[in-house]
């Protein structure tokens, strides 16, 4: 019991250690399943070359904040996808969450004596950090599509994209809370990324939404995700969207909220009947 | 005496000042692109330093083809349906006066004389030649069917026009005012521009969706230029407007409803790249280092800063409706 009383006591030193500890685990997790890499990065790429190759002509019909003159839809799309690789990072740890409960190594990194909401912050911070190294992956090779960005923003969209995808881990983990089963995994793909995404401003601006439907464009506007890809967006292009900024950071909060409060290392246990 | 002197002498004192203040004036003073807009009988001004339009002014019916005067005092304007070419002062923006200009100009040429314009008169099939000094018609000369496209040779020997209907270039002696030759091109030819030293003529054929090369002494086509675009239908590739870099690195070449601009290689003929700009650009003009390019973009009402280093659109600013010429006073 004396971790416990000594909780708050521990220093700074052991925090930093525990959260290289679990960044090290996702990273080592990361670059174990090459598959996964090269599907989080083939996946957006599909998006990019191919699907943009069909609609090319589609757009460019508009000028649109944050864009200076008429753009191409390989440039229009490239700020979603990029979102869209922190969207399915997100809900594949909430996967490997209940793996790990299933598993039980959940309960060994529980056994830490530091914080609870420390774990799972760094949890998250760690997914964050190398969901980012896939989102700079893809944006090099969408270089090639002519999807070219001033340089500075670069540097500007990195925490934008930090803020997203603590946001999309947070949910993540949240659900995750919910999920009994690994088999649930495959609802989530349907019932969160799908519409989540598809409902958001990552593939058509949503001034096209609403010219079709005006509860859609509702469902659009007030979809986190949709903040979050303009948030990116507009951070890209060395803006600041201040409006998505405060939607994305007040859904981070909550999300985190709900997953840290949410989460109950009992419930991994299988019901016993 | 003593005091006129020392007026004098204050005045003199003054004097580096002034020329100071006037440096520091025209250094301060940004290039301002002048664009007519066809359909809201005004024109367009914008500072290209900000990128913004600071001012539009009124003027005649259907403004299209607008050009300086040499000394940059005037500004001429095709007022299509005023039936007139308006004369602008520039430095108030009031129309000083009008030229006779024949039915429903649309686009014209100023001789390096700064004296005479060459005017297309689309109805009629005729070339008016004013003098902008007497404000007299010197001559009319025929030519084909639908007359458009307006140049003058740089040493002023000769102007050549455009007729949409004949598909020809007509080239006219301006010492007799006469039609000397005609060079067949394709379909409806719009724009007719010569390089800078004089010896190729670029034209544009808006249906045939080419641009030819032309040797100005044998008048003879020596290049065709053709522009295929990604995911562009060929029936919306419509060269119009022309515009050649100084350097002679660059032709830029507006395709029209195809909401492209071509860069092609003015010493190979190769097309470098196809640039996005708004819908149905029109015609183009460059700042005074052509640094710049600017493109008037009809349907959606607006105007394309690309930068010629990066071969970049940077900006797209919105004017009037209908955009259709464009000069920059530097």
């Amino acid at each position: 019991m004396s971790h416990l009383d000594g909780t708050l006591s521990l220093p700074a030193s052991a925090y930093w250690h525990c959260f290289c500890g679990i960044l090290k685990r996702e990273y080592l997790r990361f670059i174990n399943q090459r598959s996964r890499f090269l599907s989080a990065l083939v996946r957006p790429l599909l998006w990019l070359i191919v699907f943009a190759a069909g609609f090319r002509a589609a757009l460019g019909i508009a000028i649109i904040e944050p864009y200076e003159t008429y753009i191409t839809y390989e440039v229009y799309i490239a700020p979603g996808l990029c979102c869209m690789i922190l969207l399915f990072n997100g809900m594949q740890s909430s996967l490997s969450m209940v793996y790990d409960r299933e598993m039980g190594s959940m309960r060994v990194l529980l056994m830490s004596p530091l914080p609870r909401q420390f774990l799972l912050l760094s949890r998250l911070l760690s997914i964050a950090i190398i969901s980012l190294l896939q989102v700079y992956a893809f944006l090099a090779i969408a270089l090639l599509v002519g999807v070219e960005p001033p340089l500075a923003g670069y540097i500007t969209v990195l925490p934008a994209l930090v803020l997203v995808a603590v946001m999309l881990g947070a949910l993540g983990l949240f659900i995750s809370s919910r999920i009994r089963q690994l088999e649930n995994f495959a609802g989530v793909m349907n019932f969160v990324i799908f519409p989540m995404f598809f409902l958001s401003s990552a593939l058509y601006p949503l001034w096209k939404m609403q010219e079709s439907s005006e509860w859609l464009y509702w469902l659009c506007r007030i979809n986190p995700f949709s903040h979050a890809v303009e948030l990116v967006r507009h951070a890209l292009y060395l803006k600041l969207d201040t409006e998505s900024l405060l939607v994305t950071a007040a859904a981070t909060a909550v999300f985190s909220l709900l997953a840290v409060t949410g989460f109950n290392p009992q419930k991994n246990q299988k019901p016993t009947r | 005496m003593k005091t006129l002197n020392a007026v004098h002498a204050f005045r003199h004192a003054l004097k580096p000042l002034g020329a100071a203040l006037l440096l520091a004036s025209t250094q301060t003073l940004a290039a301002v692109a002048y664009v007519s807009n066809e359909k809201d009988d005004t024109l367009s001004l914008i500072d290209l330093d900000s990128q913004t339009v600071i001012e539009t002014i009124d003027v005649g019916e259907r403004p299209r083809g607008i050009i300086f005067s040499k000394d940059m005092k005037y500004l001429y304007i095709c007022a299509s349906d005023s039936d007139t070419v308006q004369v602008m002062d520039l430095s108030n923006h009031q129309i000083i006066t009008e030229l006779p200009s024949g039915e429903d100009p649309e686009q014209f040429a100023l001789h390096p004389n700064n004296r005479f314009l060459y005017i297309a008169n689309e109805d009629d099939a005729l070339v008016t030649v004013v003098d902008t000094q007497s404000k007299e018609v010197i001559a009319q000369i025929d030519v084909g069917v639908e007359p458009e496209g307006m140049a003058v040779s740089p040493d002023g020997k000769w102007a050549i026009n455009t007729s949409e209907t004949t598909n020809m270039l007509h080239w006219i002696d301006t010492k007799t005012h006469t039609l000397v030759d005609n060079t067949l091109v394709d379909q409806r030819p719009r724009h007719v521009e010569f390089s800078d030293d004089g010896s190729r003529v670029w034209a544009s054929s808006e249906i045939g969706g080419t641009v030819s090369v032309i040797d100005t002494d044998s008048r003879q086509i020596i290049e065709k230029l053709s522009f295929k675009i990604r995911g562009v239908h060929p029936d919306k590739v419509q060269p119009v407007g022309i515009k050649l870099t100084a350097d002679g690195k660059y032709a830029f070449v507006a395709l029209g409803p195809a909401n492209h601009v071509a860069v092609v290689d003015a010493k190979t003929y190769e097309v470098l790249d196809y640039l996005l700009v708004g819908r149905r650009v029109w015609h183009l003009a460059f700042n005074e280092d052509q640094s710049q390019l600017l493109t008037t973009n009809g349907v959606s009402g607006d105007v394309s800063v690309v930068d010629i280093a990066d071969l970049k659109v940077t900006k797209s600013i919105k004017v009037g409706r209908y955009p259709w010429g464009v000069v920059v006073k530097p």
